[in-house]
């Protein structure tokens, strides 16, 4: 099987940009949903699901995406693998939009 | 799982092909190291990475290896070393000149 687009190691890569960052609100929800979601014991998925989860991806999608926009299609996938949601309620979620009062 | 490497210990990295998540790095593969550290065990990463509960428990190593074998040049002062588990590594002890 070829190396999964993760396996970066001696392939080209283009140049690395050290420069700090702040994290903006949605790398930081994102970030706080990956902690609840593989919290020891009031988790669902293990940090090893969300690697491979990660490593899934296209090559196409891998280099695209930024480091919390793959955390999100990762949480995405295995929130629906893990039965929380189905994939149904998440676009029927979006469909409703983000200003949307959640149901009752 | 039994660990059966030591500190000072030649080992080589295993070239397998698997089709699961694993935490051995593609440029890794195939090549000689040193033991360094024996870290304990840890549950296997491949089955926690599809659900599994309780998988087996892997002895991790610190493997040191030498820069300029890996990437064909030197980079003097640079340690290039990797945790890597037991299934991954084979004994390579250093060959002698006996017939």
């Amino acid at each position: 099987m070829a190396r999964g687009p993760h396996d970066l190691g001696g392939r080209p890569a283009g140049p690395i940009d050290l420069a700090e960052h702040e994290r903006s609100l949605f790398e930081q929800r994102v970030d706080a949903m990956v902690k609840l979601l593989t919290h020891p014991t009031r988790g669902h998925f293990t940090v090893d699901a969300l690697r491979r989860a990660i490593e899934s991806l296209s090559e196409a999608q891998y280099r695209e995406l930024g480091y919390y926009e793959r955390w999100l299609v990762a949480i995405r996938r295995l929130v629906v693998e893990c039965g929380l949601v189905t994939d149904a309620e998440i676009g029927e979620r979006l469909a409703r939009g983000a200003s949307a009062a959640p149901p009752r | 799982m039994t660990p059966i490497f030591r500190p000072g210990d030649r080992v080589r990295v295993r070239a397998l092909e698997p089709a699961t998540h694993c935490r051995t790095p593609g440029y890794l593969r195939g090549r000689r190291g040193v033991v360094t550290r024996v870290l304990g065990t840890y549950p296997d990463p491949g089955p926690l990475a599809y659900h599994r509960r309780d998988p087996v428990r892997l002895p991790l190593y610190t493997v040191d290896f030498d820069y300029a074998a890996v990437w064909g040049r030197d980079d003097p002062g640079v340690r290039l070393a990797a945790d890597l588990y037991q299934t991954w590594l084979e004994y390579d002890p250093v060959p002698t000149d006996a017939a």
